[in-house]
Parts: structure tokens; C-alpha cells; sequence
């Protein structure tokens, strides 16, 4: 009789093993080494670096940090894009998930038809290139086409229309409800497979009790699809902290007007290349993605040992 | 539920559903129309009189449709493949070959989930400066794969483990070697996993602006999303010509989102769920 086999892989000689392991686990490993995790560090200690004009450089120790924080040249466009950054993550949090979680209960009510039309048609925006919809959007809003315009003013709103992405006010809210309308796809189809997988006998026994659909979601399902919630939000939190081509594709590098849609993403590109108004900075540039690394590093840290801990998890 | 409510469903439903479709549908409708209906009568479709496709002409003259489309594909098609190679090697190495720092291993490989590999690009573009890699096809095919493998290897990790384990110790049993036993019986096993693994790969690769825009610099190996963006900047102006571009870039995706749209809904479904 052979051996049972998960022996065989114990029994293994160790010579064996670990040339399985070489084999199997090298190429990934060396690759995701080599061009995800090393360039993430290479970027932190040129973070810790200056440039002279010479082309030699020397270490500073976090100089360059104190420089982006409260150096004025530095710190206000700083300040101004982490702020904005933090305004268009809180338009998704309050407009795209709110709106996602409500169209999941919708498509998940029993016996719907056409369930499956209205998933595919609402989750195609999704699909296409952020560039695509920016653009798209541009020219709808645009005055000079005036679709907006002749919709709003054939509901009588006409004078509610103006030109939104064009106003410092209104250019970076507009931005973020362009993403909100191409993005809603994914919480509502993350937590309508969430709401697929509650058992129907707890829906039944709430039934039974004569509660409504609208109760039945509120009171039992929703709290059941909490912790899927809550991987939307570190996902929307993740995605939105580097967000960065729909602002370039429709404001250009300089995130107009005067900055006024800049977010961190489009901020680093134009520190690091360079523009208009000022030379490229490696050194700078990589202090500003440490930072980026730091903001979604504290993100997750708050989902994985807050938010995720004290939700119940129900095992079905 | 009541006959009044399932209307009021279809009703929101059917509101939500034309807020989706109607921009994409009158930047395509208009493609196909003369300047001066686009202006004229946007929200009409095109008919005899105004159906025009000046701006696909001018389109095509002008940008490198040809090759741009070309490069996603060799860009999106490899990268995918291989990130399904390794990261199912990966995952099955990880699963099956357990020692001592396996999970420490699984965890670092993990980090590429939620930490975003664009923080690194400064470092990237030095890198593939130094190897002589920049404006290649081949550099975006690495850092796509870098890219999709920690996501790869663990929906793979999920999926391997499901694998009854009679299987692999019965090829054992009967001497056959590992390597084969992972390409003959366990890799073929994995094919409904691969439409997950597609869906969270190819969408992000096709649609990324920001890897074809830093790491590279000719037409000739810009990727379709980066030539449109560049096509687009340079004629804004003509109207014809960006509503062309714009519906050149929508049609392909859509029509192949329409005609896969099962087999990626219920992958990215069977994502969520694990």
C-alpha cells in the first residue's frame, strides 16, 4: 500500500521541495518583487533624497516631507489636493454607495424580470476607459453643445444649468459625480452577490412575521451585506486616494480651474514631470507618493482592524 | 408584492438604466452625423439627410486606430495569460507545498491587493529606463503583470482549495511527476476560475491611462486609451472627429461586454462572494 499522499509531500526530500517551490513560486515572486514591491521602497529612500542641479545627490532624512508639509511653495497645493482628494472620496461614499447598496436590493427582489437586462445595461459605464467617460461627459456638459442645457430646460430647470466643470466651484463635485455615474456598477454588484447568498430562511422567517420588502432589506439584509459594505468602502477609498486619470483627461495636468479639481494623483504627476509652471522633481515627487502610500496605508489599516473586527461575520 | 410597487421597481429601474446608457448612446448616435445636425439636433438619431461619417474619415487618416487597437490586445492578451500562468502556479505552490514561511509569503504577496502599484512609478520608470525597456510593449506587459498577480494568485488560492485533495494524491500514487500533475490535472480544473481572474485583469489593463502615458513616449506604442487621450487633446476643436474617436474606443468594449456579459458578471459575482 502506497503512503497516504499528503505524507508524500511531507516525506518530500527538502532538496525536492524547495525546487518545486523555485519552480512554481519563482517567476511570481520575481516578478511582483522586482516591479511592484522594490519600486514601492526604491520610491520611499528617494523620498529621503535631494537633487543638486548637478545631477548628484544626497540624503536629507526627511527633509523633503518637512518641505511638502509646510513649505508654502509646497504645502498649499498640498494641503489643497488632499483636501479635494478627501471631498471627491466623500461625494463617493454619500452618491455612488448609497445608490449601489439601493439598486442590489432592487435587482435582488424575488421573481423580477428583466433582472438580468438591467444589471448588464446599469454595469456598462464600468467597462469603458475612464478617458472615454470623462470626455463623453465634457462634451455633454458643454454649453456649446448644449445637451445638458436642452434637458434641463425642457423640465423647466434651464436656469438651474451652468457650465459645472468649468467653475471653480463646481468642477470638482461634477468630477467625482462623473466617476460616481461610471462606478456605481461595482458596489451594486458586489452586494447584490452578497444579498444572492443570504439563505432564504431567514428572509422566510421574517415573512412569515409579515414583514415588508422594504423592512425585510433594511432589517435583515442589510445588516447581513455589512461586511461587504465595508470592503466597498476600503475599495472606494483605495481607488479614490489614486484616482488620477479622469481629472487628467478632462482638466489636463493642471487641474483646472486654478487648481480647483487638483487631487493628490494629478498633484504627484506635476511634481514628478514637471509643467507649465515648474520644473520635474524626482525628490519631491517621491515624497509625495510615500505620502499617498501612507494615506492608504492608515485606509486599510482602519478597515482591517477596525471596520472589519467589530462587523459580525455570519457563517451560511 | 403589489402590482403598484413592481411598477414603481421597473420604473426606478428603467430611469437608472437610460441615466447609464444615454451619454454613451448620443456620443455614438452623433458620430455618425454632419457637423451641423450635431449642433442642430443632438438628441435626434442620425437619419438620410444627416447621416455623415466625415469624422470616422478624418479619424482614420489622422490617428493610428490600426495600431493602437493592436498594441491593447498584445498588451491586455499577455499580460493576462501570463498572470494566469504564474499567479496559478503560485497559488497551487502556495496550497499544496506548505513549510514554514508559506503564509508569511501569501501574506507578502498579498500586499499588492490593496496597495496600488502606480506609487512606485518613479522607480519603474527608472528601472525600465536602465534596461533599455521604456516606450516598449514589453515593459506595460510587466507592469501588468506585477499588477494582476496578487489578485491572481488569491481568487487561485480559493479556488485550488476546493480541488478534492483524492485527486492530486491519486496521480501521486501512481508516480506522476509534480509539474505534471499540476499541468494535466490540476490546471485544467481551473478554468472556471479564469473568467474571474479575466474580468479583475483585462478591464483595468484595456482602460489604464497612466502606465501607456509615463512609460511610453511614440505613437507607435501607445495603447488605444492613451492614443484616444492624446487624439482628443490635439483636436478638440473638431467635433466630428472626437465624437468618431470617442465611439471607436466605445464599440469594441461594448460589444464584446454584451456578448461575454454573462460569463463576466457571474465572475466577478463569484469574486465577491469568496
Amino acid at each position: 500500500m502506497p503512503a497516504p499522499a499528503p505524507q508524500i509531500v511531507a516525506t518530500m526530500p527538502r532538496v525536492r521541495l524547495m525546487g518545486l517551490m523555485l519552480l512554481f513560486l519563482g517567476p511570481a515572486v520575481a516578478i511582483y518583487t522586482a516591479i511592484s514591491i522594490y519600486p514601492l521602497l526604491a520610491t520611499m529612500q528617494l523620498a529621503t533624497y535631494r537633487t543638486t542641479p548637478t545631477g548628484a545627490s544626497y540624503f536629507v532624512g526627511l527633509a523633503n516631507f518637512a518641505t511638502l508639509l509646510t513649505d508654502a511653495v509646497w504645502s498649499q497645493p498640498f494641503w489643497n489636493a488632499a483636501w479635494n482628494n478627501l471631498k471627491f472620496f466623500l461625494v463617493h461614499m454619500l452618491v455612488q454607495n448609497p445608490i449601489g447598496i439601493a439598486l442590489a436590493g432592487l435587482l435582488s427582489l424575488p421573481n423580477l424580470r428583466l433582472r438580468g437586462v438591467y444589471r448588464t445595461v446599469i454595469f456598462l459605464p464600468t467597462m469603458l476607459s475612464v478617458v472615454i467617460v470623462g470626455f463623453a461627459w465634457n462634451l455633454i456638459l458643454s454649453p456649446l453643445w448644449g445637451i445638458a442645457e436642452g434637458a434641463l430646460k425642457s423640465v423647466g430647470l434651464g436656469s438651474l444649468f451652468a457650465p459645472w466643470l468649468g467653475l471653480p466651484s463646481t468642477a470638482l463635485v461634477t468630477l467625482a459625480l462623473i466617476s460616481v455615474w461610471q462606478f456605481v456598477g461595482i458596489p451594486m454588484m458586489l452586494i447584490y452577490a452578497a444579498l444572492l447568498n443570504i439563505p432564504d430562511e431567514l428572509v422566510d422567517a421574517a415573512r412569515v412575521d409579515g414583514l415588508g420588502h422594504f423592512r425585510i432589506f433594511w432589517h435583515i439584509k442589510l445588516p447581513l451585506v455589512a461586511p461587504t459594505i465595508g470592503l466597498v468602502s476600503i475599495l472606494t477609498f483605495v481607488a479614490n486616494f489614486n484616482a488620477f486619470d479622469l481629472i487628467y483627461a478632462v482638466k489636463g495636468a493642471l487641474a483646472g480651474p486654478n487648481f480647483a479639481s487638483d487631487i493628490l494623483g494629478t498633484f504627484f504627476y506635476r511634481a514628478f514631470f514637471g509643467n507649465q509652471l515648474q520644473l520635474g522633481d524626482p525628490n519631491m515627487g517621491a515624497a509625495i507618493a510615500t505620502v499617498m502610500f501612507f494615506i492608504i496605508l492608515a485606509g486599510v489599516c482602519v478597515y482591517l482592524f477596525a471596520v472589519q473586527r467589530r462587523i459580525t461575520r455570519y457563517a451560511f | 408584492m403589489g402590482r403598484l410597487s413592481r411598477a414603481g421597481v421597473h420604473a426606478v429601474l428603467i430611469a437608472y438604466s437610460l441615466l447609464a446608457v444615454a451619454p454613451i448612446l448620443i456620443v455614438v448616435m452623433n458620430s455618425f452625423k454632419a457637423r451641423s445636425d450635431i449642433f442642430g439636433s443632438p438628441l435626434s438619431p442620425p437619419n438620410a439627410q444627416s447621416f455623415s461619417l466625415i469624422g470616422y474619415s478624418k479619424v482614420l487618416l489622422r490617428a493610428q486606430f490600426g495600431t493602437w487597437f493592436a498594441n491593447s490586445l498584445i498588451v491586455t492578451l499577455s499580460a493576462m495569460a501570463l498572470t494566469l500562468l504564474f499567479g496559478a502556479m503560485a497559488a497551487w505552490a502556495l496550497t499544496e507545498y506548505r513549510f514554514r514561511w508559506t503564509n508569511v509569503l501569501a501574506l507578502y504577496m498579498a500586499i499588492g491587493i490593496m496597495v496600488p502599484i502606480r506609487l512606485g512609478s518613479i522607480a519603474i520608470l527608472t528601472m525600465m529606463h536602465a534596461a533599455h525597456l521604456n516606450d516598449t510593449l514589453f515593459a506595460l506587459i510587466l507592469v501588468y503583470i506585477a499588477q494582476g498577480l496578487p489578485m491572481a494568485i488569491f481568487i487561485l488560492s480559493e479556488f485550488i482549495q476546493q480541488i478534492p485533495q483524492d485527486l492530486r494524491d491519486a496521480a501521486r500514487c501512481d508516480g506522476v511527476p509534480e509539474t505534471r500533475i499540476f499541468f494535466d490535472v490540476i490546471a485544467p480544473l481551473l478554468r472556471p476560475a479564469i473568467a474571474t481572474v479575466a474580468v479583475f485583469t483585462i478591464v483595468p489593463i484595456w482602460n489604464d491611462l497612466w502606465f501607456p502615458l509615463i512609460l511610453t513616449s511614440s505613437s507607435s506604442t501607445h495603447t488605444i486609451t492613451l492614443g484616444v487621450q492624446q487624439f482628443l487633446g490635439q483636436y478638440i476643436t473638431d467635433w466630428n472627429s472626437v465624437l468618431a474617436a470617442l465611439s471607436l474606443a466605445i464599440l469594441p468594449v461594448v460589444v464584446i461586454y454584451i456578448i461575454f456579459s454573462r460569463q463576466l458578471i457571474s465572475g466577478l459575482t463569484a469574486g465577491a462572494v469568496k
